[in-house]
């Protein structure tokens, strides 16, 4: 059988000592995680790996013994090979390496605690060993894709059982070296401690801040409760600011509470959102910064109270032109004060620019629905006339054309009326067909700007961040480089981390947004348009409300 | 201890063949193809570029021709990052899995590891490609609900598509090293 270990790249020049780390159960595989120094009470050691068993649940043992003899060492191999019977285990290994020589030499020894099955022949093969060099500090930082919540109990994959090994051993690299202490030991905290003053100053004073911003988002939703109240509901549900604020609170929710993210998927959600509100307010205030520069704000006052008026529709209701030009010298104070919301984020300024698009565009769609109504009944009053014409009628209860025999002036005032609509029709269509195009300009516009909000709400910044500069942290997988080896040596591999691809990133790690996407194809589309029944062209995706 | 073989491809390109013997359960094949052909890439750009001396002819509009070398780089750029196959890698560590590797003209490499416990065998298929029969070498995944089941197949030197004989070559010496170790 091929036995395996998985050494870690900071221990190849540890000083001479015992291999701490697991036996991988149901593999011919170990994990070595840590080298105790000499000298040690060999009680000491046994009192410490139940301790740190106790805290990290991981099941530790002494594996071996490791030597790389530095001048004045020389004896100790034979005090090595007397350890085997200190810590009882059914098989012993005995790593050593020469200084200037790049290969490990390894001997396998069996403690024999059962006999050995008469099947095998009786007799030990000899092992053949593969060497597999792995980044400590990588692999334990590392989450490997696809993620399994539940514990693992029995890992049929070997390389999720390495990962999950070294991932929860943090407890056995508190004790270094370096440290005063009965036991000093060698792992990758021993290449140099890495911890930011900043990074732990925010920690301790994220908790506080937590309370306080959890109780006033507590506070706001309490006020937005109001939004809920039947008819108010009506008109908050369609406009775009106020489902992009409950959105928004929801996610201050669950980036602001106190209690700390159990899963990866729960951490990385949380620090997506986070990440993505801190762009989002930046966003806001560029604009803010850029649109109350050189007097921007008067011009769109301008161009839109141009828009709004007789610029293409000779139809206008009087009431709504007087109403314009009553309002005219307010609107620049109006979007002065409005756009000073874009402080809350981008998202907030262009959903306010759809809600304005879509009330000064209200006209627009009322004269769609008068024309659409107006044809819609055209249609399908020719439509039954044209059947009376064929000597046929429509059944309600069987949904087909059957035949029927019309009486003498039933058939008189039929003719009379198809022939009036038909020749009324080429107006009614034009009618429609201006006010359709119209208002299938303006969904297209707010269609664009929801798609906009959509990426801006969904898009993970931070996973997309980690996978840019610390892509060892999301991994798909390994691979396996040969390093050289010299003759007569076991096999030596070097493992890599494989890292996420940016689009399962972006796939596995979207925020769940309340996207609007188109609710029919093409086909349906055209045939609504061609019946003249009314079009709805976005669908929100609502989420679960309680 | 490598071993350089010449092969020929499905459509009578020489191909190479380098086994790489790294251990008794370790080895590592390497399928390299034909590079760049320096006539292919002249005939490619000077069509282009004659195109858009034509259209600038009539039109006598200069960005027609900067464009027309715009569009050159960026295409040749991606089809020496996206398309252009150098060689495919196959490294068979017995006991541990299967590691896939294909390397572009560009440099780029992208690697998949399958472990061992996750593979069924390795097989030399037939597939019907456009008009004609070609035996290609795949991996077959176990299913994890079915223990005689297949979850998916996973085809290898799928840019280079050596012939039969390479592929036998490649065939044993696997089947060698997982009777041993399994």
């Amino acid at each position: 059988m091929v036995l395996k270990i998985f050494f870690p790249t900071c221990c190849n020049t540890a000083d001479s000592g015992l291999l701490i780390g697991r036996w991988i159960p149901g593999q011919d595989s170990a994990v070595v995680l840590a080298v105790i120094h000499y000298p040690f009470i060999p009680g000491q050691v046994k009192k410490y790996l139940s301790e740190t068993q106790n805290q990290s649940q991981v099941d530790l043992a002494v594996l071996g013994s490791w030597s790389l003899p530095k001048d004045g060492q020389e004896g100790m191999d034979s005090f090595l090979k007397d350890l085997s019977t200190i810590f009882p285990n059914s098989r012993w290994l005995q790593l050593s390496r020469e200084i200037g020589k790049r290969g490990f030499a390894c001997q396998v020894v069996h403690n024999r605690i059962t006999p050995p099955d008469p099947a095998q022949g009786g007799t030990d093969k000899k092992d053949q060993i593969i060497f597999i060099h792995y980044d400590q500090r990588k692999v334990m930082l590392s989450q490997l894709h696809p993620i399994h919540e539940e514990s693992p109990g029995e890992e049929s994959s070997e390389l999720r059982a390495v990962f999950h090994t070294v991932a929860q051993s943090g407890p056995l690299f508190l004790l270094d070296r370096y440290d005063e202490g009965p036991l000093k030991l060698t792992h990758w905290q021993s290449e140099g401690r890495e911890a930011s003053i900043v990074v732990e100053l925010s920690k301790q004073a994220s908790v506080p801040l937590c309370i306080v911003l959890t109780w006033l988002v507590s506070l706001w939703q309490c006020g937005i409760r109001i939004l809920n109240i039947w008819p108010v509901q009506f008109i908050s549900s369609k406009m775009s600011t106020c489902v992009q604020t409950a959105y928004r609170t929801n996610h201050f929710q669950t980036v602001f509470s106190t209690k700390k993210a159990t899963s990866h998927m729960e951490f990385m959600r949380k620090a997506n959102i986070f990440v993505s509100f801190l762009v989002d307010m930046s966003l806001g205030l560029l604009l803010v910064s850029w649109l109350y520069r050189e007097n921007h704000i008067s011009q769109l006052a301008n161009t839109l109270v141009k828009l709004s008026l007789y610029r293409f529709f000779l139809y206008h209701i009087h009431l709504w032109i007087s109403y314009i030009r009553l309002m005219s010298p307010f609107i620049e104070m109006i979007l002065w004060y409005v756009g000073l919301s874009a402080c809350l984020g981008l998202t907030f300024a262009l959903s306010v620019l759809s809600d304005i698009v879509a009330l000064l565009t209200f006209h627009i769609y009322c004269f769609y629905v008068y024309g659409a109504r107006l044809y819609c009944l055209k249609v399908y009053g020719l439509s039954s006339l044209w059947r009376l014409f064929c000597g046929k009628k429509w059944n309600v209860l069987r949904q087909r054309v059957d035949s029927c025999s019309y009486d003498l002036d039933q058939l008189f005032i039929g003719t009379l009326l198809f022939t009036i609509l038909l020749f009324l029709l080429p107006t009614t269509a034009l009618y429609y067909l201006v006010f359709t195009l119209l208002r299938l300009v303006v969904v297209m516009f707010q269609g664009v700007i929801h798609l906009a909000i959509d990426l801006i709400n969904s898009f993970p910044l931070f996973a997309m961040g980690l996978r840019l500069c610390r892509s060892y942290r999301l991994a798909e997988g390994v691979k396996f480089r040969v390093l050289c080896e010299e003759p007569g040596t076991p096999l030596h591999l070097m493992m890599e981390i494989n890292p996420l691809k940016c689009s399962s990133v972006l796939q596995r790690y979207r925020t769940p947004t309340y996207s609007c996407y188109p609710r029919d194809s093409w086909v349906d589309l055209c045939k609504k348009l061609f019946m003249g029944e009314l079009i709805y062209p976005w669908k929100h995706k609502t989420t679960k409300t309680d | 201890m490598a071993e350089k073989n010449e092969f020929t491809d499905i459509n009578g390109k020489a191909i190479l063949l380098d086994c790489q013997n790294y251990s008794s359960f370790c080895r590592e094949f390497t399928v390299s193809s034909p590079k760049v052909s320096l006539c292919k890439v002249i005939v490619c750009t000077c069509s282009v570029w004659l195109f858009a001396y034509a259209v600038f002819f009539v039109t006598e509009n200069t960005a027609v021709l900067s464009s027309a070398i715009i569009i050159t780089l960026v295409g040749m750029m991606m089809h020496i990052h996206l398309v252009k196959v150098e060689h495919e890698t196959l490294l068979i560590i017995g006991s541990l899995g299967v590691q896939l590797s294909t390397s572009y003209a560009s440099g780029r490499e992208s690697t998949t590891f399958i472990e061992m416990s996750r593979i069924k065998d390795i097989v030399i298929n037939e597939a019907v490609y456009m008009q004609s029969i070609i035996y290609y070498l795949c991996i077959l995944i176990k299913d994890s609900g079915d223990p005689n089941g297949i979850a998916s197949v996973v085809p290898l030197f799928q840019s280079s598509k050596p012939r039969l004989n390479c592929l036998v070559q490649v065939y044993k010496s696997c089947q060698a090293i997982i009777a041993q170790t399994r």
